[in-house]
């Protein structure tokens, strides 16, 4: 229990997907204006982050990784080795649960489905949600770990995003110099936060 | 025709970068770039593969259908880049280790999905290519300027060879480890576009409020 404990906090704070690998910056800096909208596409990252990382995690081990296919028990399996179709696998498996979550979203829960609006197929091509599959194959998590870091990815995404819109929709009724206005200043605003992050970085869990 | 392909290729660099404009791409921007030596080989490999991309995609651009455009274009960005991810592996394994999962993270490039959707879609492959190759200039050029800055003044060296000779080993230039470490890539893009908007003066963006001057002398004091 404390493993996966650890291994949350970690995934939310000291190893923040927006704020210390830089991943899911396009939609970070573009639909950073307003809280509200901030807060809707948090919630849908981590929703499509809790799925998706476990999903790919049971993709590459019984599929993909080197000897994965020996449980179908055919002669001369057990040496196949697909890893390399890795990336074009976990784009296909997030667009495919990206699009089956919007047609759900859109039966049973439209409230919640007119809320996320646009952000929902946009997510298809955050960086933040395939860096995650990608990491977690890199670091050999398993099942419940994957589970785990999704989640903690995505809450540490969502925070990011929400508490930068904070910060801009207050910046917004500053005196910025002219070149700086808008993305500029928000670059420097990011810079900022993710140095208040690296302070997270000693922590040892 | 050749200004036509000059105007395709050259302006994306300054005029509408990729980066700096239309905020797309900025991810790998950021993590890779403190070192040049693999700014340089993530340049070459985005470069390819917006080129290679865009080209396919414009030549079945007729035959895809709208509804699953965007599904069609991603196999055929994950396909390219899977080539390019292993031909690095191939041949630069050492490289290709410390770029670790940012080869991949090409696919959710924006900017090769954003020039799949808004250029190849619509024109022939020739074009298409020009253009992929234009935008990965204009991509290559902010990142290259990143590299060099953080390199030359956080570790002193350029390509790992040393330019200034550092405090450690008995030099006289005190390296500045703040360039090494991730935040001071946010800084340096700010500025870079504080710059380029000062010089190119319609790329500011308007203020959503303006501020308005003290109404009389009197008033302030």
């Amino acid at each position: 229990m404390e493993h996966y404990l650890s291994l949350f906090v970690r995934s939310v704070f000291i190893e923040n997907m927006a704020l210390s690998f830089f991943l899911g910056m396009c939609t970070f800096l573009a639909i950073s204006k307003k809280i509200q909208a901030a807060l809707g596409l948090g919630i849908a990252v981590i929703v499509v982050l809790v799925i998706t990382v476990p999903a790919n995690s049971l993709l590459y081990t019984y599929l993909l990784a080197d000897g994965a296919l020996a449980w179908t028990g055919i002669d001369g399996m057990e040496d196949v080795d697909l890893s390399f179709l890795g990336l074009i696998s976990y784009i296909g498996v997030i667009a495919a649960i990206v699009q089956i979550m919007e047609m759900f979203l859109d039966k049973f829960v439209p409230a919640l489905y007119n809320a996320l609006g646009v952000f929902l197929p946009l997510i298809t091509v955050n960086c933040a949600i395939l860096g995650a599959s990608l990491f977690m194959v890199e670091r050999d998590y398993d099942l419940a770990e994957s589970t785990v870091y999704g989640l903690g990815a995505g809450v540490g995404w969502a925070l990011a995003i929400v508490a930068l819109a904070g910060i801009r929709e207050k910046l917004k009724y500053s005196d910025v110099p002219v070149g700086l206005q808008g993305l500029g200043i928000t670059f420097i605003t990011v810079g900022l936060m993710s140095l208040g992050f690296m302070s997270f970085g000693g922590i040892d869990l | 025709m050749s200004t036509k392909i000059k105007e395709v290729l050259f302006k994306p660099v300054f005029d509408e970068n990729p980066i700096v404009l239309q905020i797309l791409g900025i991810c790998s921007a950021l993590a890779v770039t403190s070192s040049l030596k693999v700014s340089v080989v993530m340049c070459i490999a985005l470069t390819l593969v917006t080129a290679f991309s865009s080209m396919l995609i414009s030549i079945i651009r007729k035959q895809i259908p709208g509804s699953i455009r965007i599904i069609v274009q991603m196999t055929i960005i994950a396909s390219v880049v899977i080539l390019v991810d292993q031909i690095l592996k191939a041949v630069a394994y050492d490289i290709s280790k410390q770029l670790s999962v940012f080869v991949g993270l090409i696919i959710t490039n924006c900017i090769v999905m954003g020039r799949a959707e808004a250029y190849a879609m619509k024109n022939p492959p020739i074009a298409s290519f020009l253009d992929g190759i234009g935008n990965g200039l204009g991509y290559s050029v902010i990142l290259l300027i990143l590299a060099f800055i953080r390199e030359l003044f956080g570790a002193g060296k350029l390509f790992g060879f040393e330019i200034f000779a550092v405090v450690n080993n008995g030099g006289w230039y005190v390296p500045n480890g703040l360039l090494l470490l991730p935040p001071s890539a946010f800084f340096l893009i700010g500025l870079l576009i504080w710059a380029l908007r000062s010089w190119k003066k319609d790329q500011v963006e308007a203020p959503d409020f303006k501020i308005s001057p003290n109404s009389s002398e009197g008033e302030a004091v």
